[in-house]
């Protein structure tokens, strides 16, 4: 679906997926990392379990939730990476209560 | 972060630099705060750190940006990027997450610049995972150097939807093709508009270039294309619509839409400034004179939070507001004020030209903003349909408060941002309450939800 056109100034920092060891460029977002490495969802919803992936990418549709070093409804798209940051997509309310961001 | 500034400013697009720019040069206490990681706001977005070669791609309104993100860090301006404000008081006092951390801050002037975010329009299909704003995929490729890498559909209406199309061609991104659903009855309906834009000739120029380049690159735009559905089981992997009378099909895992922008105004209604539903360009703003005063002593909008006026007249709206401030905290006189500010405010009247023949050439039709397709998803976050609306306003529920308390609609995460448009037209449409400034849902702080320990954080910090 998107690919990073090459740009080698930039850092990358390693990060775990899903339980994978990725490395992305500095300066991402959560979200722009989970859609070049071609995540197919990054939650399913509560109510019909229905996948999404980010839609807005600027904080306003909360379709990008996911969890983040263990806490659930974390907007991926202005949440930025973090070196050793642990990321996984959220199903339904997530963990922890569908405790929100 | 101090506890309290003469000056508080929401947004680092082009109207909050502006304005902290000018105010601290008079040597008010000025702080700028903004969720991104540097300063920019939506159409400079990265400004400071994008590629030289990226940023020629992006186009010359782009490189704009550079010139005002320098003023300002040279400034005497606190800056506070990556900071959320999550909500604000009448009496000025904001409440702000900052390095993971809630606190609450006082001013005694806030300037709310908080900018637009792209028309939710939906529908059938436009929840499915691949079907995006093209706003998104714009920050992706301004921010991230990310962009489509197995072609691309872009659809709806608008110059930023040109303007990305050509952004996209300048990398080679294949354009599958541009779905424009302005109806052909708006080009007529435009046309009395028409002299007074010719005042603004260079914007359209420059959208008669970008058409020109798609052109001669190939790309396949069809006009006043129709009944837009996204389809797939669990990602997008075909488009639908209707052209000339004829249904077409589209293979694609990635489409991008555009309805145009509208202001975001939460923070504007957790305040309680009065709103006014604009007829032109279909959306609600904040009331405000020249100046950007709201209803509210001590609160002014600036830029596209305060109606949409693009990104030239958001750099003039900032200053005016900025030398308000400054008015208002009795730093400059009135007459300094009206005297400092007259190109500015010549300069916002001669970007005013453009605008009413966008607006109404680009208006999005009536059919697509109250979708008469009864399955189509409107709450992306609750999973409520237009029927069910439809419905509740059948039942006497007339207006949408009802309707969000009777259906749970406009009640998830996202607090109604991305419905509450919708809901609106399709209740007046069914017969309930005529679209008025009463019609939105009622905002309620915070603006941005907090977990418990951010607000413990709080509690923590009045004790001591
Ligand atoms: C996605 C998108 C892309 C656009 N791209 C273009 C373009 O390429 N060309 C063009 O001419 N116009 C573009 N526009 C239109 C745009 O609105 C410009 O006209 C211009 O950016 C408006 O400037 P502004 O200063 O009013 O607001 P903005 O530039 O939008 O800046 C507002 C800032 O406020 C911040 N903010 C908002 N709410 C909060 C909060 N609660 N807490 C902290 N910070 C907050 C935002 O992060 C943002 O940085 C775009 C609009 C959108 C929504
Ligand atoms: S993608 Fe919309 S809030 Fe993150």
């Amino acid at each position: 679906m998107f690919k990073q056109l090459s740009n080698s100034t930039v850092e990358t920092v390693e990060v775990t997926l899903n339980g994978q060891k990725i490395h992305v460029s500095q300066g991402m977002t959560v979200a722009a990392a989970a859609l070049t490495q071609g995540l197919h969802f990054t939650r399913t919803t509560p109510i019909s379990n229905s996948k999404r992936l980010p839609f807005c990418m600027m904080g306003v549709c909360y379709d990008c939730l996911m969890v983040i070093d263990g806490k659930a409804n974390q907007r991926a798209c202005v949440t930025y990476i973090k070196k050793g940051m642990q990321i996984e997509t959220q199903q339904g309310v997530g963990p922890s209560l569908g405790e929100t961001e | 972060m101090k506890d309290h500034y003469q000056l508080l400013i929401i947004g680092g697009g082009p109207a909050g630099l502006a304005a902290a720019t000018i105010a601290s040069s008079k040597g008010v206490t000025c702080a700028l705060l903004d969720e991104q990681p540097a300063p920019g706001g939506q159409i400079y977005r990265s400004i400071e750190s994008v590629p030289e070669k990226r940023a020629e791609k992006l186009g010359t309104e782009y490189l704009r940006g550079k010139e005002l993100a320098s003023a300002f860090r040279a400034c005497e301006a606190e800056y506070f990027p990556e900071t959320r404000v999550w909500s604000l008081s009448s009496q000025r006092e904001v409440g702000v997450l900052h390095k993971g951390k809630s606190k609450i801050i006082s001013a005694d002037q806030i300037l709310v610049a908080s900018g637009a975010m792209e028309r939710p329009v939906p529908f059938p299909g436009w929840t499915l995972p691949g079907v995006m704003q093209a706003g998104a995929g714009q920050i992706l490729f301004k921010s991230s150097g990310i962009v489509p890498s197995d072609g691309v559909v872009l659809a709806g209406s608008g110059p930023l939807l040109l303007l990305l199309a050509w952004q996209y061609m300048n990398v080679g991104v294949e354009i599958k093709a541009i779905l424009d659903v302005t109806p052909l009855s708006n080009h007529l309906l435009a046309l009395p508009k028409l002299p007074r834009a010719l005042l603004a000739h260079h914007y359209l120029t420059k959208g008669l270039i970008y058409q020109r380049d798609l052109k001669r690159a190939g790309v396949n735009t069809k006009i006043g294309a129709s009944l837009l559905q996204a389809e797939g089981d669990d990602c997008l992997d075909t488009i639908r619509y209707r052209h000339f009378g004829r249904e077409h099909t589209i293979k694609t895992d990635l489409l991008l839409t555009h309805f145009g922008v509208i202001p975001q105004i939460a923070l504007t209604q957790a305040v309680g400034c009065k709103h006014q539903w604009d007829d032109s360009q279909q959306c609600w703003r904040p009331e405000h004179d020249e100046w950007g005063s709201t209803s509210i002593d001590g609160i002014i909008v600036a830029g596209d939070g305060a109606g949409i006026n693009g990104a030239r007249s958001a750099e003039h709206a900032g200053r005016l507001a900025g030398l308000q401030a400054l008015f208002a905290l009795g730093v400059i006189s009135q007459i300094e004020r009206d005297q400092q500010s007259i190109e500015d405010r010549q300069w916002m009247k001669d970007e005013r030209h453009i605008r009413p023949f966008l607006e109404a050439y680009f208006a999005v039709p009536q059919t697509m903003l109250a979708t008469t397709n009864n399955e189509t998803i409107i709450c992306r976050c609750e999973e409520i349909t237009a029927g069910q609306i439809r419905k509740a306003v059948e039942s006497g529920h007339q207006d949408s408060n009802h309707v969000k308390f009777l259906t749970r609609c406009g009640m998830g995460a996202c607090q109604g941002r991305q419905c509450s448009n919708a809901v609106a037209h399709i209740v007046a449409d069914s017969g309930g309450q005529a679209i008025s400034e009463q019609s939105h849902f009622r905002g309620r702080p915070p603006v941005t939800p907090l977990t418990l320990m951010q607000l413990a954080d709080l509690n923590e910090e009045e004790s001591l």
